[in-house]
């Protein structure tokens, strides 16, 4: 029989799409399954990381509120100062803006472009009512000699496009200079580079901690009898009970200078009264609380790989010639990575984007990224640049997902 | 070389596990260089338990365990030198079949031209050739079964000990490897301890059988003598089928007694009964009752056919002979003429010698 040759059903219809039709009733039901789901992932998902992205792009204002001087200007070259068309166009639309009361908002934004464009451009508002019809240019320079610069010019040009990637640049300390080079930020004002490697070190101990620490503790818990195991198990998990702001504040109260654990240091000698150790509104506060609360994610899944590992595999070991160390590094550790592998993710991936624990006990040198992007949430209100910081950080995770997976393959991920 | 007749030594051994029960109670169990020796039993009996003492996993709450004369209760597992096959395998799954075989030779620090070797030859041993490069996972329960044997042996340990190795596997497969296991232990006659609570798996394999009930030794002899000549009810009812009647003895002398029934009398060999009126409990094998015995026999009873099984090689009858209604017979398929059906009365006749006047239950 040649391969082109197709295979009938008994009814003498070809048994490929004899079986789709027989299998048509139960995708359409598994899709209707998946619906909601489906709908719920796009509408708080998908569709507010493409919003956040348009968001952090977006710089439409500008070009909406010059459009006759954008559209005279795509003949211009940009090398001497633009001609009487630029001119006069230029001046119809400010015109408009002033007349709509919207001029401030163009004066600010042409003002980050080149400092001192704000006071040239008031001084355009207040003039030009006297103007005469014909020749803008010659009138329009002859309010402030700074029109006759064409690096202001250049600067109106420069806001051209609706697109920009300049929120990005501005993530990682870097701007577009009035050449379109790009260059690094003044470096007393480079704050935002200390708070991606901060965030990243922040992460990667915490998630060092963690495995450190739940390690035995899932161990202990896969191998005690039933009943102690149980018990273990609700102490791993009452912290997963307790609201995350108690158990914060309750780090709050254990830890500033006066709390609990440097009363007992004092009281123990190892510090005195007047020396008590800063360990709260720093970095130590942050890996402290950070890693009791992370503590669960990297305990369930190595407990869930260890469950599995039959104790009769150390024995064969033992019987077979390994010390106790030896049979632990060859056998049973080599069996638990994938659960390693799945807490440490689990755990850096939520480290990375931790948010209320850094605010409150983090103080200035424990604050992470996030609280960046919180901060031009609420205070500053930039949402396009909280937003453009947000998907870096979505990107970052990505990457690290991406490395994870070439490293250790997903495939070997359990999560229980 | 002359084999050290006790190679393995259990020296009153006691093991309790919480301090109230004893699992395993003065245990004394000589085992001799190169012999296959059997732990039977049903579960809880206490014989997993004996191996996980020799192999170090569990240590003797009294007691001492010698290996070639040297005490080991304090000598830790991993330099005992007993290899050991688990009962789920226990293969490594993140090696290859290879890794597992070299484990116990890497971690002795055997170079890697003698790792080959020995590798190959084990592998060759459970006829394995060419599965070095295969994960667990990727072999059947039996090849994998194999693999765990040959890498219980391949570094020459001078015991092996195996817990219950078939009890996965199912019957067909259980049988071959029951013999290819056998077989390897002829060949290469390393001491065996093999743990198991299947007894026609301890008859086919053991030079001798140590059966285990309520963690003490019930009797521990060859498996022929085992069958033939149980020295308590334990073993007649544990190992084979088993005809039992409960009475009382009437009369003992040269070699003979008389049991009374409560329907009628029989003769019987007395075995554990020394005087008269002791009760006791006579056991008789089925193959030794015959039906309308030729030549004379000095127990001879009428029963009634009340159930008839066809088995293929042999029937099976079940019989109301004096007053038990569970007496079974097993008649080879050769014997032809006889009248086996339903509700007939038939002669049935042994001899005195092979009704074992035992303990009474």
């Amino acid at each position: 029989m040649s391969s082109e040759q197709k295979i009938l059903s008994t009814d003498g219809i070809p048994l490929e799409e004899s079986l789709k039709q027989a299998e048509k009733k139960n995708k359409i039901k598994a899709f209707l399954l998946v619906t909601p789901l489906l709908l719920f992932l796009i509408i708080t998902y998908i569709i507010p990381i493409a919003d956040m992205f348009s968001r952090s792009i977006d710089d439409k204002m500008v070009t909406n509120m010059l459009p006759k001087t954008y559209k005279a200007m795509e003949q211009w070259d940009g090398k001497e100062l633009p001609s009487e068309e630029v001119f006069k166009a230029f001046y119809l639309d400010y015109k408009i803006l002033v007349e709509n009361k919207t001029a401030g908002k163009l004066q600010t934004q042409l003002n980050y472009e080149k400092n001192g464009f704000k006071s040239v451009l008031k001084k355009l508002a207040r003039k030009q009512k006297k103007f005469e019809e014909g020749n803008y240019k010659e009138q329009i320079m002859k309010v402030h000699k700074r029109w006759r610069n064409v690096d202001y010019w250049r600067a109106i040009k420069r806001r051209a496009p609706s697109y920009t990637y300049s929120k990005y640049l501005k993530g990682v300390d870097m701007y577009s200079n009035e050449e379109g080079k790009i260059v690094q930020v003044a470096e007393n004002r480079r704050i935002h580079r200390i708070l991606w490697s901060r965030t990243l070190e922040v992460a990667f101990f915490v998630t060092l901690f963690c495995f450190l620490m739940a390690y035995p503790i899932a161990h202990l818990l896969a191998t005690l009898p039933m009943k102690y195991s149980n018990l273990l198990m609700i102490c791993v998990l009452l912290p997963f009970w307790t609201s995350l702001l108690v158990r914060t504040a309750s780090w709050m109260i254990l830890l500033q200078q006066q709390g609990l654990v440097n009363d007992f240091f004092v009281w123990i000698g190892l510090v005195t009264n007047d020396n008590r150790p800063e360990m709260m509104y720093n970095k130590t506060g942050t890996y402290v609380a950070m890693t009791q609360i992370l503590l669960p994610f990297m305990v369930l899944p190595l407990y869930s790989v260890m469950k599995t590992i039959s104790p009769s595999l150390m024995r064969a070991g033992k019987s077979l010639g390994a010390t106790p160390g030896v049979a632990f590094f060859k056998i049973y550790f080599p069996l638990t990575i994938p659960g390693i592998g799945a807490g440490c993710l689990l755990v850096f991936i939520l480290a990375i984007g931790y948010y209320i624990t850094p605010a409150l006990v983090g103080g200035a040198s424990g604050t992470l990224i996030s609280n960046q992007i919180a901060y031009h949430m609420k205070s500053t209100l930039d949402w396009s640049f909280a937003s453009a910081m947000g998907l870096m950080l979505l990107t970052g995770v990505l990457v690290i997902y991406w490395i994870y997976n070439k490293l250790v393959g997903v495939d070997n991920i359990k999560l229980g | 070389m002359s084999k050290k007749e006790d190679f393995v030594k259990f020296d009153k051994v006691d093991k309790s596990y919480d301090g109230k029960v004893l699992v395993v109670k003065d245990l004394n169990l000589d085992i001799e260089e190169g012999e296959f020796v059997t732990m039977l039993g049903p579960s809880g009996s206490g014989k997993t338990t004996c191996l996980m003492m020799l192999a170090g996993f569990e240590t003797p709450t009294n007691g001492e365990i010698y290996l070639d004369k040297n005490p080991i209760s304090n000598i830790p597992p991993h330099k005992r030198g007993i290899g050991m096959v688990f009962q789920n395998y226990a293969l490594f799954p993140h090696m290859t079949v290879y890794e597992n075989l070299a484990f116990p030779l890497r971690v002795r620090k055997i170079s890697k031209d003698d790792i080959d070797k020995k590798v190959e030859k084990a592998l060759s041993m459970v006829s394995l050739s060419g599965f070095g490069n295969r994960m667990p996972g990727q072999l059947s329960g039996g090849q994998q079964q194999r693999v765990a044997v040959a890498r219980a042996l391949v570094f020459d340990p001078a015991v092996v000990l195996m817990d219950e190795p078939l009890g996965a596997l199912d019957k067909n497969l259980r049988e071959s490897m029951q013999y290819e296991i056998k077989h390897i232990h002829e060949s290469i006659g390393v001491t065996v301890v093999y743990v198991t609570h299947d007894q026609g798996e301890a008859l086919t394999m053991s030079n001798r059988i140590a059966v285990f009930n309520d963690g003490k030794v019930q009797q521990l002899s060859s498996p022929d003598k085992l069958y033939e000549e149980p020295v308590n009810s334990f073993v007649a009812e544990f190992i084979g089928e088993n005809n039992t009647f409960a009475g009382e003895i009437s009369d003992i002398s040269n070699g003979s007694c008389k049991v009374k029934l409560d329907q009628g009398e029989i003769i019987a060999n007395p075995i554990s009964v020394k005087s008269v009126g002791e009760k006791t409990t006579v056991s008789i094998r089925p193959e030794r009752a015959l039906i309308n015995p030729k030549d004379k026999m000095d127990n001879n009873q009428k029963g009634k056919i009340e159930e008839v099984i066809y088995h293929g090689d042999h029937t099976r009858v079940r019989l109301n002979l004096l007053g038990n209604s569970e007496f079974i017979l097993k008649v080879p398929n050769s014997s032809q003429n006889l009248d086996i059906k339903l509700g007939n009365e038939i002669n049935i006749g042994w001899n005195s010698h092979d009704a074992r006047a035992l303990d009474p239950k």
